[in-house]
């Protein structure tokens, strides 16, 4: 009898054994590959493949399979990739978006597909509110919070009165609502420019200069950051008055800023999630090799791709790689174990990150080469204020 | 204080507008006298930005780089003309929409290749920092005053390209019949492939002098090259003149519906609508003027003189 049962295990094994090891853990990642800032796209993905080469590119004991998507800046073919990655890759799992009107347009795809859907770096209000769901994520931010640290940190500076700069689209608009929300002095101008048409600001900034503010509030993401910079030194208020920003300088612009000896980028203060110099070994681990391998720093952006994948690592190890179990996944990455890049993590009841919110400032490493470093914590486990209208 | 205020913001439309000339004089040459619709002038202004910041990078000179990376533009013109566009002239417009968009593509992966992916930026000279006293009190940035003095003497000189020497004689020529003067004996194909030269050039020059703002990127040509056929589409296709014209028009009222549009609403909408309705209107002002001027003089506001 004993000697049946086992027969019938080992047979059974037999046929799913060779059935598991073929079965890979595919993963779709939908970034900006081919036009617009690729820069960015680029650096997303050498942060997805040097996670994959720190975890050895197995999750469960499985083979993990990165197929990439080109959004190529645009709402409409993230959104075809989406479809190409779910349904011709049947990905597992899909993640990336930098953009938040990318992925507003491309959410609805994954919903109807039953897939879980992270998001690496864009949090439109729209998800983490009213239209949370239970197969969204984002291991990111919302995009109103960094803003609010910003603000924040403009009233413990005192600055009174305040400029704000942002592209008329999802996340300038979420930008402009969170700065708005914490910061208590007085806003004497406000201009939503064109996205992403829009690269020349001589007439809002003669409008600031005519407004004279105690501080100007910018968010510009990508080329248009060092673009802005620029145009905000040539009309000589660099000096004058002083920049806030969120998400505009990082690692990809600094180097540019460098190369144009604009050191009045020295010493400009931002706030966000992650700093290069966060004290963590997850952290240093990452820098430290990412550098190595590609000679600078890496990005927010890229730290927050490089999450993802110890992220859905988790999950992933928590369900014994049965990709096929949606439930147990989702209710492991509700409750996340992973090691994050910033240090501790936590996965908020809407599905967006409750974390601390950093103060960093512009200096020169040791080596000469222009970085951000870690101030003070600016809003401790912070948590967007849409979590409450969400009912999953 | 506000009337200082306008005459900067009309400065700063005007600056936008010459801009715009330098890409539109060489779309409005291409189109109106070769009779090809060229989408790829957008990376031609690229490629001189790209230029522009490399032979920066070699000569820690602004100046000499200018001087290098203008006649760069111009054979890079005359190599895609001889190389790809000489067989699209007796096509139909849609091949040639095809081929040129193209062309679009293959500058910008090249462009990928070729340099870092961050693009490549490079520092306004020390010496055009700044601003000057204009007069009044008007206190403008050195930089975007050469940018209008050099737009100012491209127009100047295409003037009397145009309409003084034999060239601008031939060109106007080939823009009224061009089999007329092929039978009189004038090599037609080598007069096209110096005007698409020249007008290479100019969108070249453009992007040179945008590159210490911008850095040179891959796709910087796009957007820019949108607003270049709104304004030929309003000063008439194929002359210099409506170019120039057209240009400064779109460049002002651009700037001075981001200047006031808001504060204009305001005056009669509440404040939450105002904010909503001002970005979007002012983005479309331009557009709303083109199709004003499709609708009431579809030839333009200064059509070229044909026949």
């Amino acid at each position: 009898m004993k000697s049946k049962i086992i027969l019938l295990a080992t047979a059974a094994a037999m046929m799913a054994g060779p059935a598991l090891a073929a079965e890979k853990i595919k993963i779709g990642f939908v970034t900006t590959l081919s036009k617009g800032p690729v820069v960015i796209g680029k650096d997303m993905q050498n942060s997805v493949e040097l996670a994959l080469d720190h975890i050895g590119r197995k999750m469960a004991g499985k083979d993990v399979e990165v197929v990439y998507g080109d959004d190529k800046f645009n709402p409409q073919d993230g959104k075809q990739e989406t479809e190409r990655l779910l349904q011709r890759d049947k990905v597992d799992i899909i993640a990336g978006y930098i953009w938040s009107n990318v992925l507003l347009a491309s959410w609805p795809v994954a919903r109807d597909a039953g897939k879980i859907m992270i998001s690496s770096n864009a949090g439109p209000s729209q998800l983490a509110g009213k239209g949370c769901h239970k197969n969204f994520f984002n291991i990111s931010w919302q995009n109103d919070q960094t803003p609010m640290a910003l603000g924040e940190l403009l009233n413990r500076q005192g600055v009174k009165s305040l400029y704000i700069i942002a592209p008329n689209y999802a996340a300038g608009k979420n930008m402009v609502s969170g700065v708005e929300r914490t910061f208590k002095g007085k806003v004497v101008g406000k201009d939503m420019t064109k996205w992403p048409a829009q690269k020349e600001w001589a007439a809002e900034l003669t409008k600031v200069k005519a407004a004279n503010p105690e501080g100007v509030f910018v968010f510009y993401p990508g080329g248009h950051g060092p673009a802005f910079v620029k145009e905000f030194t040539l009309a000589g208020l660099n000096g004058k008055i002083p920049l806030y920003s969120v998400y505009t300088l990082d690692s990809i612009s600094l180097p540019l800023f460098q190369k144009a000896n604009m050191n009045g980028v020295m010493g400009t203060v931002m706030t966000q999630q992650w700093v290069p110099d966060l004290d963590n070994e997850q952290n240093k681990r990452f820098v430290a090799d990412f550098k190595k391998k590609h000679g600078k720093y890496p990005s927010f952006y890229g730290s927050q791709a490089y999450d993802t994948i110890f992220f859905i690592k988790d999950a992933v190890e928590a369900v014994n790689g049965d990709m096929s179990n949606i439930d147990g996944l989702r209710a492991r990455m509700q409750d996340t174990q992973f090691k994050s890049v910033r240090g501790k993590f936590k996965m908020g009841a809407n599905h967006f990150p409750v974390q601390d919110f950093w103060s960093r400032k512009v200096v020169a490493d040791a080596d000469g080469n222009w970085t951000t470093s870690a101030g003070e914590v600016v809003l401790k486990d912070h948590q967007d204020v849409y979590a409450k209208d969400c009912k999953m | 204080m506000s009337w200082v205020f306008f005459t900067e913001q009309f400065l700063n439309g005007f600056q936008l507008g010459i801009l715009l000339f330098l890409l539109a004089a060489g779309l409005t040459l291409v189109f109106g006298i070769m009779d090809l619709v060229n989408l790829a002038h957008g990376s031609l202004y690229m490629m001189g930005a790209f230029f522009c910041a490399q032979f920066y990078d070699w000569t820690d000179s602004f100046l000499f780089a200018i001087v290098l990376a203008v006649p760069a533009t111009f054979l890079l013109g005359i190599l895609v003309e001889v190389v790809t566009l000489r067989t699209l002239y007796t096509r139909n417009h849609l091949d040639q929409v095809l081929a040129t968009f193209g062309l679009i593509l293959i500058f910008n992966e090249i462009v990928l290749l070729v340099w870092p992916l961050e693009g490549l930026s490079m520092p306004v000279p020390t010496y055009l920092l700044g601003s000057v006293n204009l007069l009044f009190g008007i206190e403008y940035p050195i930089y975007r005053l050469l940018i209008i003095l050099v737009g100012l003497a491209v127009a100047v000189a295409l003037y009397f390209l145009v309409g003084r020497t034999r060239m601008g004689m031939l060109i106007r020529a080939g823009a009224s019949n061009r089999r007329m003067l092929g039978a009189l004996g004038i090599d037609v194909k080598r007069l096209y492939t110096l005007v698409f030269g020249l007008g290479a050039l100019l969108a070249g020059l453009g992007g040179m002098m945008m590159a210490p703002i911008l850095s040179a990127s891959s796709g910087m040509g796009e957007s820019v090259l949108i607003l270049a056929f709104v304004v030929i589409v309003i000063g008439g296709i194929g002359s210099i003149r409506g170019a120039f014209i057209g240009a400064i028009i779109a460049g002002v009222i651009d700037t001075m519906g981001r200047s006031f549009l808001d504060v204009f609403l305001l005056l009669f909408l509440p404040a939450n609508a105002a904010e909503a309705a001002g970005p979007a209107l002012s983005s479309m002002l331009i557009y709303v003027l083109m199709a004003a001027v499709l609708t009431f003089r579809p030839q333009g506001l200064f059509p070229a003189k044909t026949g």
